[in-house]
């Protein structure tokens, strides 16, 4: 993957947004690292950004990228590739492989086919507990020492509050975050959608909020009571939103995320029985999306995740409650952000790239401000051109995207990784 | 394109010949004995109750039981074009064994009548069918013919015959 | 009118069509030989992938009724069982020529999927708890045979039971309401859905309360599972609170009248015999199942509504 270090490649005539300032200049890159910004840079190679904005790269905290498992939906690589097109230049691999991302060797085969495809950082993330069974914890110093930083049983919740207490507990020595799929899942049996008006009309088990709120409301206790830190998971309803909030407020150590489609698409895209729809947490009413506006806008909500969840057709096609859940995330993340946010371009930066970056511990190299000695992590994008998703043209191996037919404002153009432009004008160059 | 209508047979000569019939089918079957009169929706049902009526001025008793069959159910071009159903069908006692005279106002192709044989089999294995219609207008497509018939009318494929108590019309397009 | 899979997809046009065909469909019933060559070259097929005799054979015998071929594919002879998926089976039978399918499934939804595989008619015999748009039909039907009205402005319908994971209930709902019945639910608010203010009807949690000022009781079953997954404390205490006792029958006033979609549960439910019951529907919302699905099939595949040959042709081209 790496070439002859010498060549600078410099990136023209775009829109810097670096923390919250902005300026139009010119980057310079040479070895990874870039070297000058400026006006009227000149180098070997170049990249053109002329109306694009150019931002350190996005940082996904929440991606399934199925390998080990499931290599019919989605590899390392097809996901790294999805990723580096949507603009992300790490992605935190989420730990429900099979076997799961509760030992060593598992998290540095993960790594090393991250490294192998080299198109993103994949940064694995670790189990909390054995086999996600929430049972018993998972080695997590080990775990920790081999560079994992974020442990979740995402898919799960941990169910066992004493078991979360003292996964909370012993994460504290170890300066690692534990992330929470909240949901308590003895009210969500057979739940295949929000409840709610719709679910009743259609006889479809719905998945109360409070199976959401009631995880988070515990686990904010326990923050209280251990000090550790927590991360919220696609959190997705408006007072799990205001909890949150009034944990910050109180100065506990927690963050949260959301993804796009529950900013985008509420519960009666299920009336249809589309399985494309289903996924967990469930998608909510207008109400909760403009709950979770607003926690992005004060800073409740710290970052955009996309719990980008490949699904095999087949299994899509299954009757709605049988369906696994999931939607596809990373190519259209910053479609539909741009879409439906109503935010400042460096807000929105800061939501995709250096917050995520900073909870998932690697602002060493992601999330940087676009300055000379900074990783040259970066994404280009066009923030006006509107566009619609083909799920035929996707990288992904799979299709189950729910935004076919919606419009989408803002494309990536290039995306640069580690120096190394990945993405040349909308195309993956490996 | 001109439409011309002719009346060929007025009010009394409808009246006359459904008279005539009557006699005819009495005289034809030798009484009245096992007769059902069956007419088709929807044209023959008026048809059908006003023969009824004269035979049974002509032979008091027994009384001739009056039907009448929808026969949309048994056309043979279902597949053709939309079914759309007439009135629903209500035969009074078991045609087993029965002469049964269907009735309708116009015999055209003949597909109409033989769906309505075989929806009368529906019901049962009639001793014999017998057919009386008030005008016969020609261009048969199947093997059927009248054994009652009003009155025979010659008529081009593009007529518009209409029959009601008050008399038949014919209508014509003519292309100038 | 391509599909019947809910009432609200049917309509009041489609409902009230279906109502009057029905009437065409019960007198060929009388016949000595009830068989009209009306869907003759059709082929109807039933997907019975949840357990039902008695709906299936009432709609084969609808079919064949109507002169249809029919074939049938249910839950333990289906290559479903071997892994084959239900897009997969769809698919195979419709290459073979169909011109419709009903279906019986125990998930939601699954007769509007099928319509992503499939050109042909779509039957929905009962998806989940969601829809079973001919029970409906039948029951409209049995009502109007019996009050010998068209519109039911004014009749009090109560529906008693587990209405939360009833198909019954919630086509029910829709199709007497079309026709102007006052609907009253009783049932614990464990067996009632979430959100159902917008629906067109007033809850009772007591039975006795409105057993009185009823036309129509329409009993459910209460399913055993229902006491094990916390619904209902015992099926003794759901059966005295929400069965039809014989104190219960007695408060019945004397035109009203009784109906269950079957299978009874008997002792939790009906706790009376209903051969026992003078008023009883029953035997007549078995009789008219015939009827109402040979008015179904009948307007999905030969009747005003329905495509014809040649439409269909141009479809496909």
């Amino acid at each position: 993957m790496s070439k002859p270090n010498t060549r600078t490649l410099v990136i023209k005539g775009g829109m810097i947004i670096s923390g919250s300032s902005q300026r139009a200049a010119d980057v310079a890159i040479v070895n990874g690292v870039i070297t000058e910004v400026g006006p009227d840079l000149r180098g070997d190679d170049m990249l053109d950004a002329s109306g694009c904005v150019v931002c350190s790269g996005f940082v996904d905290l929440h991606t399934h990228l199925r390998e080990p498992g499931r290599e019919d939906t989605e590899t390392i690589e097809t996901g790294s590739r999805a990723g580096a097109l949507g603009g992300y230049t790490a992605l935190v691999a989420m730990p429900n492989t099979d076997p799961a991302q509760d030992s060593v060797a598992v998290v540095e085969f993960v790594r090393e086919q991250g490294r192998r495809a080299g198109l993103v950082d994949v940064v694995p993330s670790g189990c909390i507990t054995i086999g996600r069974l929430g049972t018993a914890l998972s080695p997590m110093a080990e775990l920790a020492k081999a560079g994992v930083r974020l442990f979740t049983d995402d898919g799960n919740g941990v169910q066992d509050p004493v078991l979360m207490r003292r996964a909370m507990e012993y994460s504290r020595g170890l300066g690692v975050t534990m992330a929470q799929h909240c949901e308590v899942t003895s009210l969500t049996v057979g739940a295949a959608m929000n409840e709610c008006c719709s679910s009743s009309d259609m006889g479809v088990p719905g998945w109360p909020a409070l199976a959401e709120e009631l995880m988070v409301s515990r686990d904010i206790e326990l923050v209280r009571l251990t000090g550790a830190k927590v991360h919220f998971l696609h959190l997705s309803t408006a007072r799990s939103v205001q909890l949150v909030r009034l944990a910050k407020a109180d100065g506990l150590p927690v963050t949260a995320e959301v993804t796009p489609h529950h900013l985008s698409l509420t519960e009666e895209m299920l009336i249809g029985f589309d399985p494309v729809f289903k996924v967990n947490p469930p998608l909510r009413s207008m109400h909760d999306i403009r709950a979770l506006k607003d926690g992005l806008r004060d800073g409740t909500i710290d970052a955009i995740a996309t719990d980008h969840a490949p699904h095999a057709r087949r299994d899509k096609e299954l009757p709605l409650d049988q369906a696994p859940p999931g939607m596809l995330g990373l190519e259209t993340a910053l479609g539909v952000v741009l879409a439906e946010l109503d935010m400042e371009l460096h807000q929105i930066v800061a939501l995709l790239s250096r917050n995520p970056a900073a909870i998932a511990g690697i602002t060493k190299t992601h999330g940087c401000e676009i300055a000379p000695g900074s990783s040259a992590n970066l994404c280009i994008f066009d923030p006006e051109i509107n566009w619609q998703v083909d799920p035929g043209r996707l990288a992904s191996k799979s299709i189950n995207t729910p935004f076919v037919g919606r419009r989408l404002r803002g494309k990536v153009r290039h995306t640069v990784f580690r120096g190394d432009p990945v993405v040349i004008d909308g195309e993956a160059q490996r | 394109m001109v439409a011309t209508s002719v009346e060929v047979m007025s009010a009394s000569d409808v009246r006359r010949a459904i008279t005539r019939i009557a006699h005819e089918i009495v005289e034809r079957n030798n009484g009245v004995d096992k007769l059902v009169i069956v007419g088709l929706q929807r044209g023959g049902t008026w048809i059908a109750d006003a023969l009824a009526s004269v035979i049974s001025l002509i032979e008091t008793s027994p009384s001739v039981p009056v039907g009448a069959i929808d026969v949309s159910m048994h056309r043979d071009d279902i597949a053709m074009r939309p079914i759309v159903v007439g009135a629903i069908s209500s035969i009074p006692c078991d045609v087993s064994g029965s002469t049964v005279v269907l009735v309708d106002d116009v015999l055209f192709t003949g597909r109409t009548v033989r769906a309505a044989m075989e929806g009368i089999n529906n019901y049962g294995r009639p001793r014999a069918v017998q057919l009386a219609v008030l005008v016969d207008r020609g261009h048969r497509e199947l093997p059927i013919r009248p054994d009652y018939v009003g009155k025979n009318l010659p008529t081009q494929l593009s007529d518009e015959v209409i029959v009601s108590s008050d008399g038949v019309k014919v209508t014509s397009s003519n292309h100038q | 009118m391509k599909h019947l899979r809910s009432i609200q997809e049917l309509g009041p046009e489609g409902l009230e069509r279906i109502l009057k065909l029905t009437k065409h469909m019960a007198e060929i019933n009388t016949r000595p030989v009830p068989k009209v060559p009306a869907l003759r070259g059709r082929t109807v097929v039933s997907l019975f992938l949840e357990d039902s005799t008695r709906t299936r054979l009432s709609f084969e015998t609808a079919a064949r009724r109507l002169s249809a071929d029919t074939l049938t594919f249910s839950v333990s002879t289906s290559s479903l069982n071997k892994g084959e998926s239900l897009r997969d089976t769809v698919e195979t039978i419709s290459d073979m020529g169909v011109d419709a399918f009903v279906v019986r499934h125990k998930s939601a939804g699954v007769p509007w999927q099928m319509s992503a595989w499939t050109s042909a008619s779509i039957v929905n015999a009962g998806d989940g708890a969601h829809q079973h748009p001919t029970q409906a039909l039948v029951d409209c039907y049995t009502v109007r045979e019996a009050f010998g009205r068209n519109r039911f402005d004014g009749l009090r319908l109560t529906i008693v039971g587990d209405i939360k994971h009833s198909r019954v209930a919630r086509s029910n709902i829709e199709a007497f309401s079309m026709l102007g019945a006052d609907i009253t639910l009783v049932a614990p608010k464990t067996l009632l859905p979430h959100d159902i203010e917008h629906w067109p009807v007033t809850v009772n949690y007591r039975l006795d309360d409105v057993i009185e000022a009823t036309d129509v009781l329409y009993m459910l079953r209460l399913q055993s599972e229902r006491m094990s997954q916390g619904h209902v404390p015992t099926l003794r205490e759901y059966g005295e609170q929400y069965g039809l006792t014989h104190a219960r029958v007695k408060c019945l006033s004397p035109n009203s009248v009784v109906m269950h979609p079957g299978p009874m549960n008997r002792g939790v439910e009906m706790q009376i015999d209903p051969q026992d019951l003078t008023n009883s529907l029953i035997h007549r919302q078995v009789a008219n199942g015939v009827a109402v699905r040979m008015a179904v099939l009948f307007d999905l595949l030969a009747g005003e509504q329905a495509p014809t040959q040649s439409s269909l042709a141009s479809e496909v081209s």
